[in-house]
C-alpha cells in the first residue's frame, strides 16, 4: 500500500514538474475546440451569411496555422438559421447545450443578433458579433455582447452628414429624400442622419419607412425620384439597394449624391448587377481592401488566395467576421484563457486591433474610441474611401456623374 | 396625380407578370385539387435556368425561354408522376407537404450549384425606358406584360380550342365524371403540372430581370401567389389574372398615396371584403359538400 502511495506521489510530482518545466519540456497540446455560429444560408440574409462564413473560415485557418487559439485547434460549426429570428435562437441553444461548443460567434444582422444574444447571455457565453449594431442590441442590459465594428449602427451616417454639411454653400444639397426598411440596422442610422440634416436646415423632400419583407420597391423608388431631391439617403440591404438604383436609372433621376446603408459594400455582388452605373454611389463603411489597418493586407491576400476573385470583390461582411476572430484571439491572449467569463471581463477593457482598425467596447458592448465609420464611394469600378481626408484615397465625386 | 397614374400603369404591367406566375398555380389546383406551395420555388428555378442559359450561351433572357419552358414542362411531368400521382388519399393535405418538400429540395440544390449569393438577369432593356406623358415606362415591364399576354392567350386557346384542353377543363370541373367518360385524368394531370411549370419558367424570367433573387426568394413569392388565386377563385384562370391586377394596382397606388407600410394591408382588406361576399373568390365555383 505504502509503495503504491509513494509511486503515485512520485508520478504526481513528475507531472507537476513537467507542467512547470518551461520551454525545454514538451507540453501536451490543448484540446481542440469548436466555435459555433448560426449562419443565414437561406432567406433574406443568405448572401451576407455566405460572406460571414468566408471571414470566419479564413480566421480559423490563420489561427490554426499559428498553433490554435491559446493552443486549442479550432473547428468552426455552422448551422443555418434561414434568416429566421426563431431559428437563430434554437441554433444557439443547441450549439451551447447539445454540441457544447467552447465559444460562439455572432450571426448576420441586428434582427437576428438581438434574439440570439438573449439566449447566449443566459448561458454565460461571450458573444462577439460582426453585424448586430442597432440601438436595441445595446439597451437590454446585456454584458456579454460585443459589436465588432468601428461604430454603433445609429452613427453610421454621421460622417456622411458631416461631409454634406461641409460642402460650400452653393453646392450643399437643398433637399434630401429618405426611404428605409423598418429594420433595426437600417432605420436608426437613416433617422439619425435625417435629424442631423434637418437641424442644419436641410429640407426633407420625402421620408418613408417600408416593411423589410417588401419585394416590389419600384413604387417607393418612383416617389423618391418624383421628389427631385438633391440628395438621396436609403436604408437598404442588397436587393433594394440594386432595385432603387435601377429604378432611378429607368426614370432618368440622377441626384447629386446617393448613399445606401448596405449593398454598395458587397463588392462584386453589387457591381455585377449595376455594372458601370455603380459610379458615384456611396455607402458607410468601416473597411475597404485598401485600408492600412492591422493585418488587412494579409487578410486581403489570403482571402483572394483561398476564394479567388480580386480585392474589390470582397464583401465587408467577411472582413467584419474576420475581425471577430482577431478580437477574440487578442482577448484570449490577454486573459490567458478561453474561458467565457474571463473573455467577457477582458473584452470590456483595453483596445483590440482588427482589419477595420482599433476598437474597444463600453459596458454594453458598444464600440468606443471614436474611430467612426467612413464614406466609401464607387469610382472607376472600385469602392474606395473618400471621407474623411485622413483615410481617403480619393476626393469624393460630387455631384455624381450621370447614369450610363 | 401623375404619380398615381404612373403607379396604376406599373401595377397593371407587373400585375400581368404575377398573373402569369399565378395562372400555373391555379391550373394545377383546378386539375389536381392540390395546393402547390412549391410554385414559388419553381418560378425561382425558372429564373436560375434562364440565368444559366443566358450566361453560358450568351442568349437574351427572353430567348432562353425557348430552352427553359420545354425543360420545365418535362420536369413538371416527371415531378407529377413521381411525387404527386402516388397520393391517392387525403390528396389536398398531403400535397402541401409533398410540394413543400419539393420546394425545399429545389432551394437546397440551387444553393449548392449557385451559392446563396443574389443573382439578376441582365439585358439592355432592364434599365431603359420611354416617355409617356409626364412619366416614363420601362421596357422590361412592357416586354414582360406582352409576354404574359401571349402566353396566357396561348393557354386560353389551348384550353378552349383543343380536344386535350377540353379534357383538362372536364377534369377541372369533375375529376370522377371525367374518368367515367374515358378521360385519362393521370395524363391530363401530368400535362397540366407541366404547363404550370412552363408558365413558372416564363414568369421566372421576368422576375429574374426585375428582381435580385437567391434560392430563398420563393418564400415571399408563394405567399403572394396563393393570395392571388384565393381572391380570384381557386382553379379559375380568369380569376387569377383579375386578382393579380387588383393586387398590384391596389398595392402600388396605396404605396404612393398613403405609405408602403399600408400597401399589403390594403390588398388584404379587399381580399377579406370579397371573401365575405363571395367565399369562393371572384370567379371560383361554389362546391356543394357531401352531407
Amino acid at each position: 500500500m505504502r509503495r503504491r502511495l509513494i509511486s503515485a506521489s512520485v508520478a504526481a510530482l513528475g507531472l507537476t514538474l513537467a507542467a512547470c518545466g518551461g520551454s525545454t519540456t514538451p507540453t501536451a497540446p490543448a484540446a481542440p475546440i469548436t466555435i459555433g455560429v448560426s449562419i443565414s444560408q437561406s432567406g433574406d440574409f443568405s448572401g451576407d451569411g455566405a460572406a460571414l462564413k468566408q471571414g470566419y473560415d479564413l480566421w480559423a485557418d490563420d489561427i490554426n496555422a499559428k498553433g490554435g487559439l491559446q493552443g486549442h485547434k479550432v473547428t468552426m460549426k455552422y448551422v443555418d438559421d434561414a434568416s429566421s429570428t426563431q431559428q437563430v435562437v434554437t441554433n444557439y441553444q443547441n450549439l451551447i447545450t447539445v454540441d457544447k461548443v467552447a465559444l460562439v460567434f455572432g450571426p448576420f444582422s441586428s434582427l437576428l443578433t438581438i434574439p440570439a444574444s438573449t439566449v447566449v447571455d443566459r448561458y454565460g457565453y461571450a458573444f462577439p458579433e460582426p453585424a448586430g449594431g442597432g440601438p436595441q442590441v445595446f439597451n437590454r442590459g446585456l454584458k456579454s455582447i460585443f459589436f465588432v465594428q468601428p461604430a454603433a449602427v445609429e452613427d453610421n451616417l454621421v460622417s456622411y452628414t458631416k461631409w454634406l454639411l461641409s460642402l460650400p454653400s452653393g453646392q450643399k444639397p437643398a433637399s434630401v429624400a429618405y426611404a428605409t426598411q423598418d429594420d433595426p440596422f437600417t432605420q436608426p442610422q437613416v433617422d439619425k442622419a435625417k435629424s442631423l440634416l434637418e437641424a442644419a436646415g436641410v429640407k426633407t423632400a420625402y421620408y418613408h419607412v417600408y416593411p423589410a419583407e417588401t419585394t416590389d420597391f419600384t413604387p417607393i423608388a418612383l416617389q423618391v425620384a418624383n421628389s427631385k431631391a438633391d440628395a438621396v439617403i436609403l436604408g437598404t440591404q442588397l436587393p433594394d439597394a440594386v432595385a432603387f438604383a435601377k429604378t432611378f436609372i429607368q426614370q432618368h433621376f440622377n441626384p447629386k449624391t446617393i448613399i445606401e446603408t448596405t449593398g454598395p459594400d458587397q463588392g462584386s455582388q453589387f457591381s455585377d448587377k449595376l455594372g458601370a452605373n455603380t459610379e458615384g454611389i456611396m455607402v458607410p463603411a468601416g473597411w475597404t481592401p485598401a485600408a492600412t489597418a492591422y493585418g488587412n493586407n494579409k487578410f486581403v491576400s489570403e482571402f483572394i488566395a483561398k476564394y479567388g476573385g480580386k480585392a474589390a470583390d470582397i464583401s465587408a461582411d467577411a472582413a467584419e467576421a474576420y475581425s471577430v476572430g482577431q478580437v477574440v484571439d487578442q482577448a484570449a491572449a490577454k486573459a490567458g484563457s478561453i474561458d467565457n467569463a474571463k473573455l467577457i471581463a477582458t473584452l470590456h477593457t483595453g483596445t483590440y486591433n482588427t482589419v477595420q482598425g482599433p476598437m474597444s467596447f463600453d459596458a454594453t458592448g458598444k464600440p468606443q474610441g471614436g474611430v467612426g465609420v467612413y464614406i466609401e464611394q464607387w469610382q472607376g469600378g472600385n469602392a474606395i474611401f473618400v471621407y474623411p481626408s485622413t483615410v481617403a484615397s480619393a476626393q469624393p465625386e460630387y455631384p455624381k456623374k450621370s447614369w450610363q | 396625380m401623375t404619380l398615381v397614374l404612373e403607379a396604376a400603369v406599373l401595377g397593371v404591367l407587373t400585375g400581368g407578370v404575377y398573373a402569369l406566375m399565378a395562372s400555373g398555380l391555379t391550373l394545377i389546383f383546378g386539375v389536381m385539387r392540390i395546393i402547390n406551395v412549391g410554385h414559388g420555388a419553381l418560378v425561382v428555378l425558372g429564373a436560375y435556368l434562364s440565368f444559366a442559359a443566358s450566361r453560358s450561351l450568351g442568349l437574351d433572357p427572353f430567348a432562353t425561354l425557348v430552352i427553359t419552358m420545354p425543360v420545365m414542362f418535362l420536369l413538371g411531368v416527371l415531378l407529377q408522376t413521381v411525387f404527386i400521382r402516388p397520393l391517392k388519399t387525403d390528396r389536398e393535405a398531403l400535397s402541401v407537404l409533398v410540394t413543400y418538400a419539393i420546394a425545399l429540395g429545389i432551394e437546397g440544390l440551387l444553393g449548392y450549384f449557385f451559392t446563396a449569393n443574389y443573382r439578376q438577369l441582365h439585358a439592355w432593356y432592364d434599365t431603359a425606358s420611354f416617355p409617356v406623358g409626364d412619366f416614363r415606362v420601362t421596357y422590361v415591364y412592357l416586354f414582360g406584360f406582352v409576354l404574359c399576354l401571349a402566353i396566357l392567350g396561348a393557354m386560353f386557346l389551348f384550353l378552349y380550342r383543343t380536344t386535350f384542353g377540353a379534357s383538362i377543363r372536364a377534369t377541372m370541373l369533375n375529376r370522377t365524371a371525367a374518368q367515367l367518360i374515358g378521360i385519362d385524368v393521370d395524363r391530363v394531370a401530368a400535362v397540366a403540372f407541366g404547363i404550370g411549370m412552363a408558365t413558372a419558367a416564363a414568369g421566372g424570367v421576368v422576375f429574374g430581370i426585375t428582381n435580385a433573387f437567391n434560392p430563398g426568394s420563393h418564400y415571399d413569392l408563394i405567399s403572394r401567389l396563393l393570395t392571388i388565386i384565393v381572391l380570384g377563385g381557386l382553379g379559375s384562370l380568369r380569376g387569377a389574372v383579375i386578382a393579380a391586377l387588383i393586387m398590384l394596382v391596389s398595392e402600388d397606388i396605396t404605396s404612393v398615396v398613403i405609405s408602403p407600410v399600408w400597401a399589403s394591408f390594403t390588398f388584404f382588406v379587399i381580399l377579406i371584403a370579397v371573401l365575405i361576399v363571395r367565399p369562393q373568390g371572384l370567379y371560383g365555383v361554389r362546391v356543394r359538400e357531401r352531407l
